[in-house]
Formats: structure tokens, C-alpha cells, sequence
């Protein structure tokens, strides 16, 4: 993929922000003093009077967001996933997810791949915390193009939503010109009848590499983008689970919580089938460089090709 | 005010207090300490002070009300319901299953509710957020938000009064119920939030410090609120916690706790007395 170009999807919701606000008078966002790591201040700069900096007070955000929805505003509110969904995790619960208000929650920095900052800035439990939201639907995009179309999806949808992007650039594979994205609903990139991997995140890209690497070897796997963790297409896991018999998950996120044990949940009750869930495991992360961090938590292609071979041994 | 209007917002409120007790001794459990302090204030708001149609609950152009205190929300159904909002002879549903009257305020099932509440310390949050969107849309409603004088011990009441400054939100005014009870005991002992006009000044509040069960001191304060521009009000109201039932007053074991049938009864008889004394008068 030496020529494939790289965009992190923070640098997309920005982007997809003052696009959206340029149709839509209703949207105004806030953030906590990370306007320019989250990429908010790429909307701010286009529309300073739509963009209010809450300071570095995650919780009051969530809560204000709330406030601002009911009076016919969409607000999105953004900071690091560890503070937008850990930190301010109960503000998020009690005044936007129990009242069902139509706030977007736009996290950056998700998962181990912040990189050098450690442990205390890399949220791998986000998607454990708001699957447990009732009504919230939790999505994480895969590249630059699915990332865009996710923040106006969002937009279109009614109800509370919370997306995760993350910090480093990850290749774009989606074709702009044909592509479209409905909330709910996974895509296959690569057919394949020995094994199912479902992956999302930056694991998209890894995965069809892993995909391209079986196929080699012999092992017909089927590659599925899963960029809603919740609602989960069920339907997509179900049919894997039934003409692959075996699936693999990949996440850059617990293996506890996430979107491993979203399709094991249902696949043990519906159609069940073994499944391996590649994620991180019950540990905290470390500084590094994302990329060197990466493959040391095996959220890369070569540990998918590896598990995969195992599995289908 | 008028005497006869003065006198109308008394009777008014006597009821909002019998609501309080109907509706904690139908639920056999609730909050009716903090529901009575703040009784002539949900009465004030209610029948004095904010734009609000009982026939259209979500009318766009009405003033906001949050109650960020929520489980003082046996007062604000009392008052919604005296309103005309909802019947009063729902109240004693509190609590109940299937009942539209939850524990804490819920928006999406209560006519008249603005925002769901109960978690301390966000309600006010929320409303700094309703007042910045009305701004930002160029709508003249006011919202008000009324806190327990315990719940100030929340870090994030403080984030939210900054953030109400900084944006001079002058058309937010916050309401402190300063009974000085909460749960545990007195608030100075329990973790004192004293001196609350002095914190809210230094956060940028113009602040008026009244005596929560006068009405003429009621009505000068938020006209105060209605002429301070450029800057978020906050009225600190000294409040007896359990007001109107004589063996409630100034007890902290009234926080959390329903009467029962002999203690309704003693409660409801003081009432009626008084309203009987009220609507002589």
C-alpha cells in the first residue's frame, strides 16, 4: 500500500463537520480545550460562532451538549475518548443517553495507537462503556471516506451517537464517488468461505491485508467491515457465522466489552459457531510509536494471518 | 405584587406542599424535606415568574426550568400539576410502575418537565447549555435552575458556573436551595459549601440573598435577575427544610423518607389548617 494515501480520521470528522454545517444552520459543536488535536478547529476556523470551547471539563461539556439539544440544536461534542466516554462516562449515561437527546459524541484518539502518550490517554474500553448506553449507537469508521459519511449519517439520525476516530493516519480504500453508508450495516470487502473476519477501525485495513495473505495460503476468509459496533448488523454476522462456520474479530479495543463480544453474544445464541476475538487483551497499554505498539498488541495483519491459519488447521 | 396576589401565591403554594405529602405518601418513599423548602420557589416560577402554556408543554418560545435537585420532584409535580399540566390527582402515582411520575424527573414522560435530572451537579450543566442555545438562536426565553445547597459539593456545579460566565449567559438565572441539611447531616459538617454568595460572586454571578419562604423578597429577586446583563444571577435562598408540616421542619431524617398513615394524616391536617387560615385572610 506504499502509494495509498494515509488520512486519520480526526483530520476526517473535522472535515466532515464544516461540510455538514455549511447544509445544516442547526449544527454547533463543542469541545475541552482539544480543538486542535480533535480537528474541531478545522470547523472553527470556518464557523467561530458555532464552535464553544467548554474548557478542560468533560463532564459540564456532555451535560451542556445535552441542554443545547433540546432547544432543536445538534450539537457535537468532542474530545479524547478516554475523557468523552470514560471520564464523563455518567454525564454521557444520565443527561444524553436516558433522555434519548440528539447529541453526537465525536471521540478522537481511540485505542492503543495514540501512541507515545501512554496508557492514560489510550481508551480501549469506549465501546464497552457506550454499547451499555440504552439507545446509543457506537460506530468507528475505517478510513477517511466511511469516516465523512459516518458524521453526516450521524447527523441524519435522531438520538444520541458516539463515534470514535482515531489519531494516526490510516490508508483510504473506500471509493468516494460510490460509496455510501447507512448506520446499522456492515460491508464486505473480501468473499470467503473458511473463516469470517470481522474487524473495524484501523483493523480494517489490516484485516484485508490478512485477507490477501490467506487467500495465498489457501484460506478462503471472508473480510467484513463492522463500523457499528451498535446496533450490530446482525444479520451480516449470522449469515458469516452460517457459510464460514468460523469467525475472527478485530478491534483496537478491549476484547472485553467491544465488538468481539458484541458477535459473540450473538452468535452463541443464535448460530453458534467458535470464535477468536483479536483485540487487547485484559492489560493497559504503554508509550511507543503507534505503529511499533500496534504490532507488539498483535493488532496487525501478520498476527490475523496467524490466528487465522490456527484456526482453520 | 398585589396583596390578593401575594396572598393567591400562598394558598397556592399550601397546595404544592399538600402535593408534596400526597404524593411521598402514595409512593411510600420519595424526597419531601427539600420538596417543601423549595415549595414557595416551584410556586413563585410556576404561577409568577416563567412563560410557560400548560395546554402546549413544548411550546419553543417558553422559559426553561431544570431541576437540578431532582428528587425534590414531588414539589415540582405539585406545582406542574396545580398548573395544570397534569391532574393532581395523579400525584399519589409517584414512584408507582407505569406511573409518568418517576422517582426523578424524567422529560420524555412528564408534561411540563424541560430536562431529566437527578444525578446532582449536571442539571445545571444542562441548563448553562439550554441558555447558551437560546442565545445562540436568538430566542429571548429565560431558563432557571434550582440546586440544593449539598448538591454545590459537586465539582461539577463549579465547572458549569464558570462556563455560564464565560459565555455571559445573562439569561440564566441559578437558583441555591440553602436549607442546610442534606442527607448526612448538616451541611457544614457533612463538607460545607459556606460561603456560597462569596464562591458565586467570585465565579462572576450577580447574586441575591433572600428569604426563600417571602414572597415579596422572591419577586424582588428575580426582577433583579431580569435587569443583570452581561452576567449569569444566582439567587441563594435561606429555606427551612420540611416547611409547612410542623414535625418535618428542620429535620434531616425528612430527607429521603415517606410519612406514614398516621404521620399523612398529622401532616395534612397542619395544611388544611393553615389553608383554612390563608383563605380567611
Amino acid at each position: 500500500m506504499a502509494d495509498v494515501k494515509k488520512i486519520a480520521t480526526r483530520e476526517s470528522y473535522g472535515n466532515a463537520l464544516k461540510e455538514l454545517a455549511a447544509e445544516h444552520e442547526d449544527v454547533i459543536v463543542f469541545d475541552a480545550d482539544l480543538a486542535g488535536a480533535t480537528k474541531t478547529g478545522t470547523f472553527k476556523k470556518a464557523y467561530p460562532d458555532r464552535h464553544f470551547n467548554c474548557g478542560i471539563a468533560e463532564g459540564n461539556m456532555m451535560a451542556v451538549a445535552a441542554g443545547a439539544s433540546t432547544m432543536g440544536l445538534v450539537p457535537f461534542a468532542s474530545s479524547f475518548a478516554m475523557f468523552a466516554a470514560g471520564r464523563a462516562f455518567e454525564q454521557v449515561r444520565n443527561s444524553i443517553g436516558y433522555p434519548h437527546l440528539n447529541v453526537k459524541i465525536g471521540a478522537t484518539h481511540g485505542g492503543i495507537s495514540v501512541g507515545e502518550d501512554g496508557a492514560s490517554h489510550q481508551c480501549c474500553e469506549d465501546y464497552a462503556l457506550m454499547r451499555s448506553i440504552p439507545g446509543m449507537v457506537v460506530m468507528s469508521p475505517a478510513d477517511d471516506v466511511e469516516a465523512k459519511a459516518m458524521v453526516k449519517a450521524a447527523y441524519e439520525h435522531v438520538g444520541p451517537v458516539y463515534m470514535r476516530f482515531g489519531r494516526s493516519a490510516v490508508p483510504v480504500f473506500h471509493d468516494e464517488a460510490n460509496y455510501t453508508f447507512e448506520i446499522g450495516k456492515g460491508e464486505v470487502l473480501q468473499e470467503g468461505t473458511d473463516v469470517a473476519i470481522i474487524a473495524n477501525g484501523l483493523m480494517v485495513a489490516e484485516a484485508m491485508e490478512a485477507g490477501k495473505v490467506l487467500k495465498e495460503a489457501g484460506i478462503s476468509a471472508r473480510v467484513i467491515n463492522m463500523a457499528t459496533v451498535k446496533p450490530l448488523d446482525e444479520e451480516l454476522v449470522l449469515k458469516a457465522a452460517q457459510e464460514c462456520g468460523k469467525i475472527i474479530t478485530c478491534e483496537e479495543h478491549s476484547i472485553l466489552g467491544g465488538l468481539g463480544e458484541a458477535v459473540c453474544g450473538l452468535v452463541s445464541e443464535k448460530c453458534p459457531v467458535p470464535v477468536r476475538r483479536i483485540g487487547v487483551n485484559d492489560e493497559f497499554g504503554h508509550s511507543g510509536p503507534a505503529a511499533a505498539l500496534l504490532k507488539q498488541f498483535g493488532l496487525c495483519a501478520e498476527h490475523i494471518v496467524e490466528v487465522a491459519k490456527d484456526f482453520c488447521k | 405584587m398585589t396583596a390578593s396576589e401575594k396572598k393567591q401565591l400562598m394558598v397556592t403554594a399550601c397546595k404544592v406542599r399538600m402535593g408534596v405529602i400526597e404524593g411521598t405518601y402514595g409512593a411510600k418513599a420519595g424526597h419531601p424535606g427539600g420538596s417543601l423548602s423549595a415549595a414557595d420557589l416551584f410556586t413563585y416560577l410556576y404561577f409568577k415568574e416563567m412563560k410557560v402554556d400548560p395546554k402546549n408543554p413544548k411550546w419553543e418560545e417558553r422559559d426553561r426550568f431544570v431541576l437540578s435537585k431532582g428528587h425534590t420532584a414531588p414539589g415540582l409535580y405539585a406545582a406542574l400539576a396545580n398548573r395544570g399540566f397534569f391532574p393532581v390527582e395523579d400525584l399519589p402515582t409517584l414512584r408507582h410502575i407505569g406511573s409518568y411520575l418517576q422517582g426523578h424527573p424524567n422529560m420524555n414522560e412528564t408534561p411540563g418537565v424541560d430536562m431529566s435530572t437527578g444525578s446532582l451537579g449536571q442539571g445545571i450543566s444542562a441548563a448553562a447549555g439550554m441558555a447558551l442555545a437560546a442565545k445562540h438562536k436568538g430566542m429571548d426565553c429565560r431558563v432557571y435552575a434550582l440546586l440544593g445547597d449539598g448538591e454545590i459539593e459537586e465539582g461539577q456545579v463549579w465547572e458549569a458556573m464558570m462556563f455560564a460566565h464565560h459565555y455571559k449567559l445573562d439569561n440564566l438565572c441559578v437558583i441555591i436551595d440553602n436549607n442546610g441539611l442534606q442527607i448526612d447531616g448538616r451541611i457544614d459538617e457533612v463538607m460545607s459549601p459556606y460561603p456560597i454568595p462569596e464562591k458565586l460572586r467570585a465565579f462572576g454571578f450577580e447574586v441575591a440573598e433572600i428569604d426563600g419562604h417571602d414572597f415579596d423578597q422572591i419577586e424582588a429577586a428575580f426582577a433583579k435577575a431580569r435587569q443583570t446583563k452581561g452576567v449569569p444571577f444566582a439567587i441563594v435562598m435561606k429555606t427551612t427544610k420540611g416547611k409547612g408540616v410542623s414535625y418535618m421542619e428542620n429535620q434531616v431524617g425528612w430527607h429521603g423518607k415517606a410519612p406514614n398513615d398516621e404521620e399523612y394524616a398529622i401532616a395534612m391536617k397542619e395544611l388544611k389548617a393553615q389553608l383554612a387560615e390563608l383563605e380567611a385572610m
